[in-house]
């Protein structure tokens, strides 16, 4: 199957791959999916006194869809505040790295993550955790 | 010599053909280009003439009587004639029929289509070295089996199965012995006499012949094995597979064949050698790598191996000037890995994580070293990247944790 030009691009020079560390009370967690389904992400922020997203960083087991789709969303989530990055919609990710159909299961993977770490930030930090639609 | 991209290691797939192959077939694209049911003339002698030329090298790889051999479109019809032409001949005999989980889908599928005409199938589930022993056979056999079908070699992960003991014990009991050789014929020792084997499917892409041309062997005698027909028509193939012969193909595939003949224990040698060689290579530069399927018991040009904490498309993405397969299905809207892998038990992870590994007789040491040395630096690359990869480091055994799968 061919990949459109941004996904080789995110897979040849992905960006912010590391990890921050989990315990830190400014750093928000999420870890998504499952080995036995072929993707498994791990993504991190890290948010500054004033409530922007200073850092953020990404592992991926997945295709090269679901590397890129975590890439672009450490790009997008750095300078957003928290509630900025809540905004963050999969179809966007599917737009930008132009997805194929079958691919877009790893753009949903990847706002599951951000989501996922928002929240963990904000219940470290006595914030209300956003309530999830749709969540399986 | 100089590398040319992309490097095919794509065999068990498909095959080159070989040139050789393609200087026998040329005439029969122009001034031969009878028809092999003419009886009245001389362009149809010589296509007929040239079909039993083809039939005779095609016979001999497996000891078989030239009579023996009917032409198909190719492997996947072979093995439906097999499965639907036995059922529906025996049926008054039996009702129940034998294979396993790890067939081909050609297999697999005919046999699902048999369970909607009434049939019982049991499927049986090799263990993790993927050999379906003739105990395994025999314990699923019933009173009202008809047909065994189960493959000389598998076509993911190599494994050569027991056709010899369960021919044997299928002889004894009085069943029909089907077995696909797609990936094993012309490439390993078969005698359908010396073997007790029944019916026979093959392939001419396989073998480095062209595509759209099968064979399947019917016994003549000692049993003489019917099959109903499923493609009706003009009678051709002593009526079991009606339809005007690809006289090219045939040609070609009979050519495929003569060269397999003369060149196979050379070619296994070589291409042990060489596959050895890539394995060793793997296992010293990297530190997790699993071999899919029995280690030795297995086709010379095949390796099938599973890389942890990496998902097999991913580094399919990575070895782009390689022509590979993975048994991940993340192309597919079913995100399901292969379905052999998971039957033989390798777990849905290490079935995510597995690339298949074909060599051929084009293959060449050069490009052994270049596959080996370029797949080492993706795994490392993308195992930097794996989060599965990060926590094992950490001391978190992976199948403790409680996963938001989707």
């Amino acid at each position: 199957m061919a990949y459109s030009d941004k996904v080789v691009d995110h897979y040849n020079n992905p960006r912010n791959v590391g990890s921050l560390d989990k315990n830190d009370q400014t750093v928000g967690t999420g870890i998504v999916g499952a080995p036995e389904c072929g993707d498994v992400m791990k993504l991190q922020i890290k948010v500054d006194e004033g409530g922007l997203i200073e850092d953020a960083k990404f592992k991926t087991f997945g295709c090269g869809s679901a590397i890129a789709s975590s890439s672009l969303a450490t790009e997008w989530l750095k300078g957003k505040t928290v509630d900025e990055a809540e905004e963050i919609k999969n179809t966007q990710i599917v737009e930008e790295l132009n997805l194929p159909p079958v691919k877009i299961h790893c753009s949903v993977l990847a706002e599951d993550a951000i989501k996922t770490a928002l929240n963990d930030f904000r219940e470290k930090n006595g914030m209300p955790v956003v309530e999830r639609k749709g969540h399986h | 010599m100089s590398l040319k991209f992309p490097i095919y290691m794509d065999y068990q797939a498909t095959t080159p053909m070989d040139p050789r192959v393609l200087e026998e077939m040329e005439p029969y694209f122009g001034d031969k280009f009878g028809n092999a049911a003419s009886r009245n003339h001389s362009f149809g002698w010589e296509a007929e003439k040239a079909v039993d030329d083809a039939r005779e090298k095609l016979a001999g790889v497996i000891g078989a009587d030239p009579r023996e051999i009917i032409f198909t479109s190719g492997a996947t019809e072979s093995d439906n004639m097999a499965l639907k032409g036995v059922a529906e001949m025996y049926k008054k005999k039996g009702n129940h029929i034998v294979t396993s989980a790890i067939e081909h889908k050609a297999i697999i599928d005919s046999a699902k289509r048999l369970e909607t005409w009434g049939f019982d199938v049991t499927y049986i589930e090799p263990p993790e070295d993927g050999i379906t022993t003739a105990e395994m056979v025999e314990n699923a056999l019933r009173d009202d089996t008809i047909l065994v079908s189960i493959m000389a070699a598998n076509n993911e992960v190599g494994v050569l199965n027991p056709i010899a003991e369960i021919g044997a014990l299928c002889r004894g009991r009085g069943i029909l012995f089907h077995t696909d050789a797609t990936q094993g014929y012309g490439k390993i020792p078969i005698d359908v006499d010396e073997m007790n084997i029944d019916l026979l499917s093959a392939s001419a892409h396989k073998v480095y012949g062209p595509k759209g041309v099968g064979i399947i062997y019917v016994r003549r005698r000692r049993p003489r094995v019917r099959l109903s027909a499923i493609i009706d028509g003009g009678g051709h193939e002593r009526g079991m597979r009606s339809g005007t012969l690809n006289v090219s193909g045939i040609v070609g595939f009979g050519k495929a064949a003569e060269l397999c003949m003369e060149e196979m224990e050379e070619e296994n040698i070589r291409l042990t050698n060489l596959r050895d060689k890539f394995k060793a290579t793997m296992f010293e530069s990297l530190e997790e790598v699993y071999v899919n399927g029995h280690e030795t018991e297995r086709l010379s040009g095949n390796l099938n191996l599973s890389f942890p904490y990496v998902e097999g498309e991913s580094l399919i993405m990575g070895l782009s000037d390689v022509a590979v397969s993975s048994g991940s299905a993340c192309t597919s809207a079913s995100l399901e890995p292969s379905y052999v892998l998971k039957s033989m038990g390798r777990g849905d992870e290490l079935a995510h994580s597995s690339i298949r590994y074909g060599f051929g007789r084009f293959t060449t040491e050069e490009e052994i070293d270049y596959v080996a040395e370029k797949t080492t630096d993706i795994v490392n690359r993308l195992r930097e990247m794996s989060p599965l990869y990060e926590m094992v480091k950490e001391g978190v055994d992976l199948s403790k944790v409680e996963w938001q799968s989707h």
